[in-house]
């Protein structure tokens, strides 16, 4: 009987009156007076409505029609009171937006599997120095002639692929564009044990990954797409890298983007690498990918790797070999940093999510009690309890369902945004909403709703019915359980708002450290710059010298160029490379391997050109070069560490720079320069850019500009084009870029949680408003006597206040035990701060006391404004 | 007033359909008959009755047409449909063995 509803009522109604006017005319029979007989026939009827209700509920569709009405008594009552719909429905979707974005890019990145066959079999296998503690030397990246050995001579794991980073020039065999690509260079295995399959072509077979193979490369869908426009006839045709011809012979998936994005290239992984190269058990530069072995658990495997790597430290004692292998998921290797700001901005929306909860809470149980006489009446009428707690929660389900809608439309838009501004998130092309998202969030407004609204349905349908009518004659006692209700919900508020911004201020305190730590030379109006000189052409050391000088020349005489200098890598660019050293000198106490320092190239105005202090001796000359280069100059940390109370000049340092150790006279001690900014400060070597090694013809040309450094950008690279016109100048990157680009995931993560942080406060102060506001409507003529009765103001104010102030206070010192463990959880996001720092919490805590104040300063004043007689009045 | 004699669970179906299987009758005079021939024993309540008559109607046991009643107002008559008298032996039989079934556990010696 789902039509006609309101003719089948009237007929429900026209039979239950002629039921009643039979059982007046019997009483009339009996004899009574006609008033009393209706009244005995009403009495004895029962609740009209009621019986109405029942039998109309027998009708099927009934729980149908009951919802349809609460709906509309729901909408109704959010009508009435538009602004506060608005912003309870606002603060929801924002929640449920932001946790859903969050949750998107947390599921895509860190809980779906690798695209690869049996990605739960894969793992890393890397070289580990055991006498080192720190983190980056158990995951050291694999030496060649460690990887082939394990493939060799271990069976624990399936099998075992390696590959390393190249960077080279890419041309066409005709003079096309220039440019520098970025490329990985893989064993020949490496696809079939990912399971992967090329769109186009083939893999490479074991013959071509063999030194003095034929030259063979395999392109990214990307690069087939802008560089060969998608044109299938590629297979078979060359390309010139760094000058020398390669073979294109198949074209990768798109969605394949491992080890990164950048990667548009693929090379055997031995085509890459020289035969001393091959051979190095030193180098490490390989990542190593492995398939587990059915029945073979990880760690065995790992442990048979590490018995050899043991032997192969045994036999070079004396040399930077590793002494065990370790591994980790390759899942983990992927995420690798991310994991923790991921999950650390999770759990910032979802606390935020929680308090936009309560607060919607803490509103509705504000408008329970407000409703309160209402919600009696009703019960005293009849409605059953649940009835009126299924109504009132199905406010908080509108609000919540409204919100849940715009928050996952809000998601959509803001998920693409964060996966797009979120440098260096890996993965960041499998970010996507997809059905399980969508769940989650449709579950999330579940919960949302039954959190915000169960409490203060709960509460105001209580059993006090009869005690709230007669409450309304006199209201000088509050209700008090309602209001406590309200602290309650209050204080868990203010306690989630403490560890939201004692967070967010600790990770910002951090961000603010990284952009102003000392780098040690200039970082303003600093132009930088990268190219490689291709081995081909430049394959004498007289010619990349005389390429580097003739630049430097070219540069320096450029109107509005201070100064210009070289070196392998700018300071905060990044690591480049290491390498072992002994001081023979020092030699008596036993030669120890774990001394290694960063190894620059730079010549000899480079210091001077980005004002790296020189400390003592000399900077390099013009005279060091070619075979006159047996000299290094070390920087203060190198030199404070390992000549401890003694001066460096004249010592040696015994560094196999050119292959196999050599002793080079330390001519200088500079100034200590970071090699990014989030890392500690490191030992550095710098050699002379004029031998003119191999190992120096990709360099970065570093220049000081007297005005806006980009401005140079263009005329510099004029130079370059007008020295060799087939050179690509790459990483076009001012300091400042430098610096910002190693800061990004912190000042991203710092801001984002600073938002969060600050939308969570404005939502505590709204809490704290509504409350005290209500506890002063509440308690008008209470304070109207007491002032009567003769009160000083301050008192009352003292009273009020004191009533603000305790969940506050509670609130803070609960939330400050939580800051504290958060603190301790995001301890590896933290530079130059730590996870209990008295001035991030003072901070944060007087901001949040601030807020507390400013919210409960316009009802404090209306309780203070209260004149007696009015107050008296109103009752 | 309170509640005389609560009406055994389901049983008030099987009295309506009863009361109304010789011959059509509104609510009212339901409620009076299942009182009189039980001796003033068994009183229905407006408030289970008439959800039960809308409740049977919604099982096609029962159908309703509008008539004039004694009174001469418009009243509206219950009477069975096939369904309901089926309904009716079937629920007959089951009170039947229930009746037999307490008898024996009430009357056995111990």
């Amino acid at each position: 009987m789902l039509f006609r509803r309101r003719k089948a009522a009237a007929h429900l109604e026209q039979e239950l009156q002629f039921h009643l006017e039979q059982q007046v005319a019997e009483n009339l029979a009996a004899g009574m007076e006609p008033a009393e007989a209706r009244s005995a026939a009403l009495r004895l009827f029962g609740n009209p409505t009621l019986l109405r209700e029942e039998a109309q509920s027998s009708w099927s569709w009934g729980w149908m029609e009951k919802t349809w009405r609460d709906l509309r008594y729901g909408l109704r009552t959010l009508r009435r009171a538009p602004s506060f719909s608005l912003i309870a429905i606002a603060v929801m979707a924002l929640g449920i937006g932001a946790t859903t974005s969050l949750f998107t890019i947390v599921r895509s990145v860190l809980l779906k599997p690798l695209p690869f066959y049996d990605p739960n079999a894969l793992v890393m296998v890397y070289d580990t120095f055991s006498t080192f503690k720190s983190d980056t030397s158990k995951y050291n990246t694999v030496a060649p002639a460690d990887y082939y050995d394990w493939r060799q001579e271990t069976h624990g794991f399936q099998d075992m692929a390696a590959w390393h980073w190249f960077a080279g020039n890419l041309t066409g065999e005709h003079a096309e564009l220039p440019e520098v690509v970025v490329g990985a260079a893989g064993t020949w295995n490496m696809f079939s044990l990912l399971g992967i399959q090329p769109v186009l072509g083939r893999t490479f077979t074991p013959d071509e990954d063999r030194l003095e193979a034929n030259h063979v490369v395999l392109v990214s869908w990307g690069l087939f797409q802008r560089r060969f426009a998608g044109d299938r006839s590629i297979l078979g045709k060359t390309i010139r890298l760094d000058s020398e011809s390669y073979t294109i012979i198949g074209v990768l998936p798109d969605w394949f983007t491992y080890p990164s994005e950048r990667v548009e290239l693929w090379l055997p992984y031995a085509a890459a690498l020289s035969k001393d190269q091959l051979a190095s058990h030193e180098l490490h530069q390989s990542y190593v990918v492995a398939r587990l072995r059915k029945g073979v658990s990880a760690e065995a495997a790992t442990a048979e790797v590490s018995a050899l790597q043991r032997h192969l430290y045994m036999a070079n004692v004396t040399r930077p070999v590793c002494d065990q292998a370790n591994f980790r998921p390759m899942i983990d290797d992927v995420v690798d940093k991310a994991k923790t700001p991921m999950l650390v901005l999770l759990g910032a929306v979802g606390c935020m999510l929680l308090i936009a909860c309560l607060n919607v809470s803490n509103l509705l149980v504000a408008r329970g009690a407000a409703r309160r006489k209402e919600v009696a009446i009703r019960g005293a009428l009849g409605g059953s309890r649940l009835t009126l707690i299924r109504e009132q929660m199905t406010e908080s389900f509108l609000i919540s369902l409204i919100g849940g809608a715009l928050g996952i439309l809000l998601s959509l838009w803001a998920t693409q945004w964060l996966a797009h501004h979120w440098q260096q998130l890996p993965r960041a092309s499998d970010v996507h909403l997809d059905g399980v998202v969508v769940s989650f969030s449709i579950v999330l407004t579940f919960i949302a709703a039954l959190l915000a609204g169960l409490l203060p349905a709960v509460s105001s349908t209580g059993k006090g019915l009869l005690g709230a009518l007669q409450e309304s004659s006199r209201t000088l006692g509050g209700s008090a359980s309602r209001a406590g209700l309200r602290r309650i919900l209050l204080t868990a508020e203010i306690a989630l708002t403490v560890i939201l911004l004692v967070g967010a201020g600790l990770l910002f305190k951090s961000f603010l450290h990284l952009r102003m730590s000392e780098m040690g030379c200039i970082t303003d109006h600093v132009l930088t710059m990268r190219y490689g000189l291709p081995e081909k052409q430049y394959n004498k050391p007289e010619m990349i010298i005389s390429f580097h000088e003739a630049i430097l020349e070219r540069v320096r005489h450029l109107p509005g160029v201070i100064a210009a200098g070289l070196v392998s890598m700018p300071p905060g660019a990044g690591h480049h490379s290491d390498l072992a050293f002994t001081i023979p000198e020092h030699s008596s106490q036993g030669a120890v391997m774990d001394q290694d320092g960063l190894i620059r190239a730079a010549d000899p105005g480079y210091f001077k050109a980005i004002g790296i202090p020189l400390l003592s001796g000399r900077f390099f000359t013009e005279a060091e070069r070619l075979n006159r280069t047996d000299t290094v100059i070390v920087n203060r940390k190198l030199a404070e560490e390992f000549f401890p109370g003694e001066s460096p000049l004249g010592k040696h340092l015994s560094v196999p720079w050119n292959g196999k150790p050599e002793p080079y006279e330390i001519v200088g001690v500079v100034g200590d320069t970071l090699e990014r900014v989030d890392r500690p400060m490191r030992a550095t070597m710098y050699f002379p850019i004029l031998s003119g090694l191999e190992q120096t013809s990709d360099t970065a040309l570093v220049v000081h500009t007297a005005g806006d450094p980009l401005s140079q950008s263009v005329p510099v690279q004029k130079q370059v084009a007008a020295l060799d016109p087939e050179l690509p100048v790459y990483d076009v990157m001012t300091m400042q870029e430098i610096i910002g680009k190693t800061t990004a995931t912190q000042s991203f993560s710092a801001i984002l949680m600073l938002i969060f942080a600050g939308l969570s406060l404005l939502l505590a102060a709204v809490g704290l408003y509504g409350v005290l506001s209500y506890l002063v409507s509440q308690r008008v003529t209470e304070i109207g006597i007491r002032i009567a009765l003769g009160a000083q103001r301050r008192e009352v104010l003292r009273l009020i206040l004191a009533d603000a102030m305790r969940p506050v206070v509670i609130g803070l010192l609960i939330g400050s035990a939580g800051a504290a463990a958060a603190g301790l959880f995001i301890k590896s996001l933290l530079y130059g701060t730590r996870p209990v720092d008295p001035a991030v919490f003072a901070a944060m805590l007087g901001s949040l006391l601030l807020t507390a104040a400013l919210a409960s300063a316009v009802p404090t004043l209306r309780a203070c404004r209260i004149e007696p007689i009015q107050a008296l009045r109103t009752e | 007033m309170g509640k005389p004699n609560d009406l055994v669970q389901g049983t008030l179906d099987l009295l309506i359909l009863k009361t109304i299987s010789l011959e059509p009758k509104h609510g009212w005079a339901i409620a009076k008959r299942i009182q009189q021939i039980s001796n003033e024993v068994l009183q229905v309540q407006q408030g289970s009755l008439y959800p039960a008559l809308h409740r049977l109607e919604q099982q096609g046991w029962i159908r309703a047409k509008w008539g004039e009643s004694e009174t001469g107002r418009e009243a509206k008559f219950y009477f069975l449909t096939a369904a309901g008298r089926a309904q009716l032996e079937k629920e007959k039989e089951s009170w039947k063995r229930l009746s037999s079934a307490i008898d024996l556990v009430v009357e056995s010696a111990g």
